[in-house]
């Protein structure tokens, strides 16, 4: 190999130039990363949503990494020795007992804990955000339908991570939760029965099903979802981001160019950063603000329930779901459905597979197949406005509806009126709250024209 | 161009801050923990630092904006015909349709063999679903597995009990509740199944499963905590209210000389959520 006229030769060579040019002599890596740092991202304080996502998987995969350390996945029955007083010579499942002493004996336990949970809370949370950034800008449009249905898969497993992972400690709530969750599987068409069996490793509650919670939490979900990222990220990569209308600057962003910065060092820099910031704000929380104290719950006992009982907050729509359900279940040719198949599978489903299916649903609607590259603002797209608005309500009311028991007590009204009521309003408010935006956005839309 | 030297400054200072803080999170780690001051001081360090290089590239970074073309994504007709034709053609795919074909089910009939070892994860649903561990005869006792008598019950009042032997069984918990004899609406099939007021039903709720923990004295009903399904204690515990379809399967009990109660016999249906076969118990 013969010595290139690379910056090491130059006077102004630092350490890293010698490293590079060490590895490129070798590798020839240079060629291909040259064109990655001149990579051009569109920016707008909106693309920033999904880094928050990946970054919150990153802390995730982090603390989770130190929390399986000290966790053991294992329901057999031990006392209670530990320095939490309440609970002393309790007879505990050696899972619980591991989170005990987790959370009480290891150094930087609890905090660890506490921002691996606090990081799932905002990981959903940025999720969301994200989904409807990108359904109301319209930027699911083709050529991008593969990676709506990628993010739409993610999201998914993002809510079932959750679930298996708030279900490990073996508490009282946790507990409750896996019950109701073997009721709904259960109540999948037909199968239900052996798809329960199967999952939960026999009629509840199992020995085995800490284990297999935990095998599920901290290895296949996060396979899963790990592959299901690269993909998202390496689509976005070839297919390059999309951009809203007006550009930066002087630059006007068009169908056929990219407008933005050099991912480095710009953007590279400024995602580290927000990097650094969505980290700070999770450490803040794990170390303040308490969440998921198992020992306040008790350990997992089948006979006793804590009231109110919420999940954690993204499955609130489903605990609204099934506090709504009607109480029909007819017996026809010997078949029961359960008054869970309506309420925890057929909507659901129906949702779920119309989101998913949305970008193709809207191309057959509207006769659009171009590309697109721009971006709408929400307003451009009445309909869609709408739809979307509906859906959020309808997501909200649930929410609310799932936690009937508590808002009950706080507004000194009966549960039964208030259950009543959102029965009324989660039919209701989604069609009104659709229509007002439907209408907003046509009257916005005619100004834009007209102005 | 903003004061670029005291911004250098404060971009410093940021990171020695973060430098700062993380060496006090040793310290504080090192004398024993604590979990707020740890989490603040490693929020400080973090933030610190991601201000630091937030900062460093808004401010002193040269970032422009840029623009380059968009490429089609779609590949020239040309290449889409050379790289069909190496797809195809070259592997002999369009001559040989047989074995492309049978090779095609090699791997459907492969796979299946290497998914049906999942099916080892649960064992089929038997009967276990359709029964509990109530037998004729079956004493009724607390959780600690002491024997519950007839007179440790007040009227309007509710205790949960197992069959003996197995105390804190999860599909046999049971709710046992005193009310006044003379309320009791029970189908008349049901009539010697609550002596002297005393009636038993499964305290599993048949909506999603949670242990009907509640009993409100002023109307006689019970009420599952979880999704408030409402249940009629005097009328057989038949869902008044809430998402629950079915009554919670009631208990056939027998008040013995001594003062102790023994089931007569298991659950009137199969306790817990309703699944789709349920009645398919009945017939055996």
């Amino acid at each position: 190999m013969t010595a290139r006229p690379t910056a090491t030769d130059s006077e102004r060579a630092t350490e890293l130039d010698r490293l590079t040019g060490w590895l490129d002599e070798r590798t020839g890596f240079a060629r291909v990363a040259r064109t990655v740092l001149r990579k051009i991202f569109p920016d707008h304080w909106s693309f920033l949503l999904g880094e928050v996502v990946l970054f919150c998987y990153v802390i995730l995969v982090l603390t989770g990494v130190f929390l399986t350390f000290f966790f053991a996945a294992d329901t057999r029955p031990v006392t209670y020795d530990g320095p939490y007083p309440p609970l002393r010579n309790a007879e505990v499942s050696a899972a619980f007992d591991s989170v005990m002493r987790l959370s009480y004996e290891v150094r930087a336990g609890l905090l660890m804990r506490q921002i691996h949970h606090w990081a799932a809370v905002v990981f959903v949370a940025a999720i969301v955000v994200h989904v409807c950034r990108i359904f109301f800008t319209g930027a699911f449009r083709r050529p991008r339908e593969i990676n709506w249905l990628v993010g739409v898969g993610l999201l998914l497993l993002a809510l079932v991570a959750g679930l298996t992972g708030y279900s490990l400690p073996d508490d009282l709530l946790s507990g409750t939760g896996l019950r109701i969750t073997d009721a709904v599987v259960a109540a999948v068409p037909f199968i239900g029965p052996w798809l329960a069996y199967l999952i939960f490793g026999g009629e509840f509650p199992s020995v085995e099903l800490i284990g297999r919670f935990y095998v599920f939490h901290i290895m296949l979900l996060p396979a899963l979802m790990i592959g299901g990222i690269t993909i998202h990220l390496l689509i976005l990569w070839f297919q390059k981001h999309t951009q809203f209308p007006g550009g930066s600057g002087a630059e006007e962003a068009l169908e056929e160019n990219v407008v933005g910065r050099h991912f480095w060092p710009g953007q590279v820099f400024r995602s580290l950063g927000l990097f650094f910031l969505t980290a700070a704000i999770l450490a803040v929380l794990g170390g303040l603000v308490q969440i998921n104290p198992v020992w306040v719950y008790g350990p997992y006992i089948p006979s006793a329930v804590s009231s109110p009982a919420q999940p954690d907050w993204y499955l609130g729509w489903l605990e609204g779901l099934l506090r709504m359900g009607p109480n029909l279940e007819p017996t026809i040719l010997g078949i029961t459905i359960p008054s869970l198949f309506g309420p925890a599978i057929v909507i659901p489903t129906i949702v779920f597979g119309g989101f998913a299916l949305w970008p193709f649903i809207e191309a057959r609607v509207t006769g659009d197949h171009r590309d697109h590259q721009l971006l709408q603002w929400p307003w451009q797209a009445p309909v869609r406005l709408g739809i979307g608005a509906g859906v959020l309500t309808f997501f909200i009311v649930l929410t609310l509806a799932g936690g009937n028991d508590v808002l009950a007590v706080y507004l000194r009204v009966g549960v039964e009126q208030l259950t009543l009521a959102f029965r009324i309003l989660v039919v209701v408010l989604p069609i009104v709250v659709g229509l007002v935006a439907w209408r907003l956005g046509v009257e916005r839309r005619r100004r834009e024209d007209e102005g | 161009m903003r004061n670029r030297p005291r911004i250098e400054w404060l971009i410093a200072g940021l990171f020695g801050l973060t430098a700062a803080c993380g060496l006090l999170l040793l310290v504080v780690y090192i004398l024993g923990g604590q979990t707020q001051v740890e989490g603040l001081l490693l929020g400080v360090a973090l933030a610190a630092i991601g201000l630091g290089v937030v900062l460093w590239a808004q401010e002193l970074m040269d970032t422009p904006i840029v623009v380059e073309e968009r490429h089609p994504a779609t590949s020239s007709a040309e290449e889409a015909a050379e790289f069909q034709a190496a797809l195809t053609e070259e592997a002999g795919f369009t001559r040989r349709r047989l074995l492309v074909g049978m090779l095609v089910a090699a791997f459907a009939g492969l796979g299946a063999a290497l998914a049906i070892p999942a099916l080892s994860l649960g064992p089929a649903p038997g009967r276990e679903q359709f029964t509990t561990s109530w037998r004729k005869g079956s004493r009724l006792v607390l959780g600690d597995g002491m024997p519950i008598h007839a007179g440790d019950l007040p009227i309007d009042s509710v205790v949960t009990v197992f069959p003996d032997g197995v105390p804190g069984s999860a599909d046999s918990q049971t709710l046992l509740i005193r009310v006044p004899p003379d309320l009791l609406r029970l189908d008349p099939a049901r009539a010697a199944w609550a002596p002297e007021g005393y009636v038993a039903y499964s305290k599993i709720c048949t909506h999603a499963g949670c242990p009907v923990g509640l009993f409100r004295a002023t109307d006689r009903v019970l009420i599952c905590p979880c999704h408030q399904s409402t249940f009629d204690v005097l009328r057989g515990a038949a869902p008044i209210f809430g998402p629950a379809g079915r009554p919670l399967p009631q208990l056939p009990i027998r008040l013995l000389e001594d003062g102790t109660f023994v089931a007569d016999g298991d659950f009137s249906e199969p306790v817990g959520p309703s699944f789709w076969n349920l009645t398919s118990g009945d017939g055996g």
